[in-house]
Formats: structure tokens, sequence, C-alpha cells
């Protein structure tokens, strides 16, 4: 296989969302937030539409501003309402996610002869069209592939915020009374969180649409744990399956010739389960059983 | 309005036709949805929504169209799958939940996905409303297919009336309807197809991103009115059907908006006032019962302070050294005072503030519950006398005149408390 340019453009590009997801999702899914994670993919929608409405384009500050309001304000309402409501969690993400959502879709439908946003690439998103997608600067200059720009200053902030506020991070996911002792604003610390995770969801939605963020935010941690209980390893772990993932997405999506992004959570998905079926404890029980059957075979 | 009428006036078969559908439909989710939520699975339906997509998907690659029998089968393949990999997941590894939820979430519509692209390839001419699935449009349904959803509708909701007892005892006391015989086992099978079921029946008409919404809000808004099993069904029902209608008529009247997004904004937003506005557990009523006993214990508390005065000998107090009682709180006093006055327990004149006759009973009964209480925890909780003042300054609020009455029969009609303050009697009684 000859060395493709573009073939690797998109790998690196998907590579790098691919780590900066599994890098926040670590914590989401340690926090038992995963399902948190995912409403936000959801509900960042109108945020997009209103920053597009402002700015009149795809990209920029703006989007990401708008974007990171509405998944904070989606946390917080998850917040209030199983609080103060009393609703129970699960409900309350259900609830606030689907409208959230709703809106965005119908945002998006009336404007639609106005915006160049569609519904379907919210969902899905086209990672193939990274190549073509360049920044051109004012003089005319192309300096490169956009998203790859976006993806790699998101891969270097979200690294930059969990080395930073690393041992924050640890403490208030694994024990929130001493972390609240010690006086750290554990809803602080939440927040600067969700807030990373709205931005990673619109600065990679673009490349593999809101639904698929979430395949890379969970499933690579997800399947990390199940190999190690150590975090350091955990983030290792998931990071190298991040890069695997977007490498063997890529050429599974090439051979099929299909969306990149669900080549991606295919893969992801294979892993993960390959994994649990995999895992020590089910080894032995796999064999007790075939143990048992052997001798009614007979 | 033109249009409305003949909406609603049904005089279209189609429309007809698509109403039904609907209400069917509305009326399936929000009775399995009731029990999902009561039973903490609300994610799951979630899950099951995404995971319909491949299902779907298999279905046109096999059948080649748009046939909703093949469409069902395969949608309810797939949606069975990923709740059987979310129980065996989470049962087998040490994965909690909600992390194995959002995982089988997205790779069920990961590879939905992949299969969609696939499929779009063809070009088949038939396969143009696929995406009808994603984002749902009921106007979108006609004939044959109707009659497939909307007898599923029916089923589902002909089962769980039938098996109200045994589903009702399954999501609130497992252990009892284990112990007495009943298969839990099979049940929660029979349940788990028709949570995929009811997903399935609804994917054209709302979407699989928004199905979640149709099975998690309309319980969730209910629970708020009530805590019957039964009278939660029925709001439960009436709620999602009125969205459901009134989706349907927005898609109708706006043809290229899907009816799934309108179908939940008109769901989140009756939810939204069942939040803020019920009667029983809403926001705003809790928030003003709150207030309101927080403005009585501000105003027993001034007409104490006024009871001590007189008590001392004083015939009242300056209205500053009251006000200074409740430093940072001058606002709410002076409104607690006005109210006081209005209410004939105090007079102001010259800058101070005296009991009138009325006041003087009613502050007196106040210091008697606090008085009998501080008595009560010494002589039967044998609580040291100092100790006592901080729970009586809580009970003196909220004992009635029937626990009072006890408390005076049990304590022998005291005359004085612990510290040896007399207890105040009400004069007219006795």
């Amino acid at each position: 296989m000859s060395f493709d340019p573009n073939a690797f453009l998109i790998i690196t590009t998907g590579s790098m969302i691919a780590i900066s997801c599994g890098l926040l999702g670590v914590f989401l899914m340690l926090r038992k937030m995963a399902m948190t994670g995912d409403a936000i993919s959801h509900a960042v929608l109108p945020g997009i539409v209103i920053a597009f409405l402002v700015s009149g384009s795809r990209h920029g500050l703006t989007m990401v501003i708008g974007a990171g309001l509405v998944g904070i304000i989606a946390t917080v309402f998850i917040e209030y309402l199983s609080n103060k409501a009393k609703l129970q969690s699960d409900a309350s993400i259900g609830i606030t996610f689907t409208s959230l959502f709703a809106i965005g879709i119908i945002m998006i439908t009336f404007l639609a002869n106005e915006i160049d946003l569609d519904q379907d690439c919210v969902l899905y998103g086209e990672i193939a069209y990274v190549p073509i997608d360049l920044w051109i600067t004012g003089t005319g200059k192309i300096m490169g592939p956009r998203v790859t720009y976006l993806s790699l200053i998101n891969m270097v902030l979200v690294i930059g915020f969990v080395t930073v506020f690393f041992k924050e991070l640890k403490i208030s996911t694994f024990d929130k009374e001493f972390a609240a002792t010690i006086g750290l604003s554990t809803v602080g610390v939440n927040y600067a969180l969700m807030g990373m995770v709205s931005y990673t969801t619109v600065s990679s939605f673009e490349a593999v649409g809101a639904i698929l963020v979430v395949a890379l935010m969970v499933v690579p941690p997800a399947t990390a744990y199940l190999w190690t209980k150590n975090l350091y390893k955990l983030i290792r772990l998931t990071v190298i399956l991040g890069v695997v993932i977007s490498f063997l997405g890529y050429y599974l999506a090439y051979f099929l010739n299909s969306s990149i992004a669900g080549a991606m959570a295919t893969v992801a998905g294979f892993f993960f389960f390959t994994t649990v079926i995999l895992q020590h404890k089910q080894i032995p029980r796999i064999k007790k059983k075939l143990a048992k059957a052997k001798p009614s075979i007979k | 309005m033109e249009e409305f009428i003949y909406f609603f006036s049904f005089q279209d078969p189609n429309v007809l036709m698509v109403v039904t559908g609907i209400v069917l439909l509305s009326i399936s989710t929000a009775m399995v949805g009731t029990f999902t939520f009561l039973d903490k699975k609300a994610l799951v339906g979630d899950a099951i929504s995404h995971a319909v997509l491949p299902g779907v998907c298999l279905a046109f690659m096999l059948s080649g169209s748009k046939n909703p029998y093949w469409i069902v089968s395969g949608a309810f393949v797939t949606g069975a799958l990923s709740t059987y990999a979310i129980t065996w997941v989470s049962n087998y590894t040490k994965l909690k939940e909600d992390t194995v939820i959002a995982s089988v979430l997205s790779i069920f519509f990961g590879v939905g996905i992949v299969m969609m692209t696939q499929l779009q390839q063809t070009g088949n001419a038939s396969l143009s409303g696929l995406d009808h699935f994603i984002f749902g449009n009921a106007i979108s349904i006609v004939g044959q297919d109707l009659w497939v959803y909307g007898f599923l509708a029916l089923a589902i909701i002909i089962v769980i009336l039938l098996f109200y007892k045994e589903f009702q005892l399954m999501v609130f006391n497992r252990s009892f309807a284990e112990s007495i015989g009943l298969p839990v086992k099979r049940l929660e099978f029979l349940f788990n197809s028709l949570m995929v079921l009811a997903v399935v029946t609804g994917i054209q008409a709302i979407g699989v991103v928004l199905m979640a919404a149709l099975l998690i809000t309309p319980a969730a808004a209910a629970k708020f009115w009530t805590n019957r099993l039964s009278i939660m069904l029925l709001i439960a029902v009436i709620f999602s059907v009125i969205s459901g209608i009134v989706g349907a008529y927005i898609s109708f009247v706006l043809p290229h908006m899907p009816t799934g997004p309108w179908v939940v904004i008109v769901l989140s937003l009756i939810a939204f006032l069942s939040f803020f506005f019920s009667t029983k557990k809403g926001i705003l009523t809790k928030w003003i019962a709150k207030r309101n006993y927080q403005r009585k214990i501000h105003r027993d508390h001034i007409l104490k302070a006024l009871f001590a005065a007189n008590e001392k000998g004083k015939e009242g107090l300056a209205t500053p050294d009251v006000h200074a009682n409740f430093p940072g709180k001058s606002f709410r006093t002076q409104s607690a005072i006005n109210k006081l006055e209005k209410n004939n327990y105090i007079t102001e004149s010259q800058s101070v503030i005296s009991l009138t006759q009325q006041g003087l009973k009613e502050a007196g009964r106040i210091v008697r519950l606090h008085r009998l209480w501080e008595l009560y925890m010494t002589e039967y909780m044998n609580i040291a006398p100092d100790h006592v003042h901080d729970s009586a300054e809580k009970l003196e609020h909220i004992i009635t005149p029937e626990l009072e009455k006890q408390l005076d029969k049990n304590l022998n009609f005291p005359q004085e408390d612990p510290h040896q303050s007399i207890i105040p009697r009400d004069q007219d009684k006795s």
C-alpha cells in the first residue's frame, strides 16, 4: 500500500479527535456521567445554530462559545431537574437532551434556506471532506486542511486541561467529599469538564457527527477500563485505542466505501465486545460450560 | 384557520388515518414508558431507539423496499439485540450501566450509519425517504405501513392492559413477585419485547433520535401529578396523545417540518409546566410552601420577642429594637410587622410596637408550645434542660392543637418549664 496523503490526513485528524474525546471520556466514565456526555453532544445543537446565525459562518469562536454555553446550560438543567424537581437522574438527562435537540432540529428546518447547515451533517459529519476543506488565508495562501487544525487545537487544549487540572480531576472524581473538604470547588471542576466536553463535541461534530462523538468518548475508555484499573494505564490505553480505531476505521470505510465515522464506531464496537468476551472472568465460565457440555454430547 | 378546520374535521381519510395512527402510537409508548420510567430504565429506551437503525438498514438491504413487515422485523431484531447486549455486558463486567448504555447506543448507531451510507450508494430510488427514520415524519406514513404500525401499537396496549397487575408487581416489588411464583424472568422478557416494539412502531413517525422522549417525558410529567400508577398511566397517555396530535398537525401545515421534533417540543413543554406548577410536587408549589413557612417562622419570632418584653413588664418594644433582633433581614421584618398589624395582632404608635389582646393570645400560644416541648424533652427524653432550646425552637412552629393537648395531658398540665419560666395559659379556655 503506497503512502496516500489524504488517508494520512484523515487518519491523523481522526486520531486527534479520538484522543481528545477519549481523554475526557475517561473522566466522564469514572464519574458515572457517560450519558451526560451523550446528552451534551445532542444538546449543543441549538447553540450551534444560534452561533451560526450570529456569526454567519460555520467556523470560529462564536460557534465554540455558543455550543459551550448551551452545553453548560444543559448540565445545569440536568442537575436542577434532579436536585430541585427530584426527578430521577436518567429521566432528567433524557428530557433535557431530547428537548434541546428537538429545538435545534426545528431551528435548522426553519432556517433551511438561509443557512448552510443540514440535519444530516449534524448527525454523521463527514471526515472524508477533511483534505478538500482547506484553510485559505486572506492573501490567498493555502494553509492546509482546516478541520485538522481545529482538531489539533482541540487536542492541545484537552491535553493541557487534563494535565493542568489532573490532580483536581482525579480527586474530585474518586473522592468528592475529600475534594470538598480540602477546599476544591467540585462544582467548578465539574463545569470545566462539561465545558471541555461541549467544546470538543462542537469542534469534532463536523468531522464525526454528534452521536459518534459519544462513540469515541465512551467506548475506548470503557474498553480500556476492562483491561486495567490504574488511571495512568487507563488513559494510555484509551489514547492508543483511539489511534488504532481511527486507523482501522479509515481502512474499513475504504474497503466498504462507507462513512468513516460510522466505521470508526464499528471498529470501536468490535474492540469493546471482543474485550467483554475475552474478559478474564468470562473465559473460565465458558470453559466450565464447555466442560459440562462435553459429557452430555457423548 | 382553514387548514385547522380541514385537519381536525378529518374529512381527508389520510389525515384521519395518520391521526389514528399517531394516537395509538402515543398511547402505547406512554404506557410502556411509564413502566420503564418507574423501573428506572428510561435510558434503555434511548439505546433501543438508536439501535433500531442498523435493523432498518438491514431490512432495506434484504428486501430492497420499504416494506413495513421487513422494517419492523429488522428493527425489532437489532433493538432486542441491544437490550440483550446491555443486560449481558452490565451483568458480566464491572462497567456501570450508564457507560454500557452509552457504548451500546453509539456502537449500534455507528454500524447503522455505515450500512446507511452503503445503501445510499446503491442509488435505489425506492430508498428515498430513508432519512425519515432519523427525524421522523408522521405525514409520510400511508397505507400499508399505517396498518402495520397501528396494529402493533394496539397489540402493545392490549398486552399491557392484560398484564397490568403482573407488570406492576414486577416494577414495584420484584422479590415479592418472585415469591408468589410469578415467572419474573419471562415477564421481563415480555416487557422488554414490548419496549422494543413500542420504539419500532414509533421510528417512522418520530425518528430514532427523539424516540426516547416519547418513552421518558410523558411518564416523568405524569409523576408530578399523582402517586397512583393507574392515574399516572392515564395522565401520561393524555399528555402523549395531545403532543402527538399537535405534532402531526404542525407537520401537516408545514410540510417540510419533521413531526418528531414538534411532538417532543410539545411534550417537553407539558413536562416543564408540570415540573413547575404541579399542585403536589411542582418546584413553584414547593417554593411557595417554603416561603410561607419561613414567613410564619419570622412572624412567630417577632411575636415571641414582644411576648418576652411583655413578661418583663414592658408595654412594648421600640421598632428599631425589633429590627435589631433580626440583623440583615429588615425588609422581611418590616413586611412581617405590617402583616401582623393588618391582622390586628400588634399596634404601632410612636415607633413602639405592642401586642394587642389577640396578639398576646397568639404569642402566648407559641411560647406555650415552646415551653411545653422543652419540658417534654427533659421529662420524657431525659435531655438536660440546657440542650432542649434548639429543638423547641423548631417544633414550636409545627405542633398542632391536638398534639398540644396530648402534651399538656401527658405532662399533667404543668405550670413551669425546665427553666422555671411560667407556661402561659389561654385564659379563655380554662
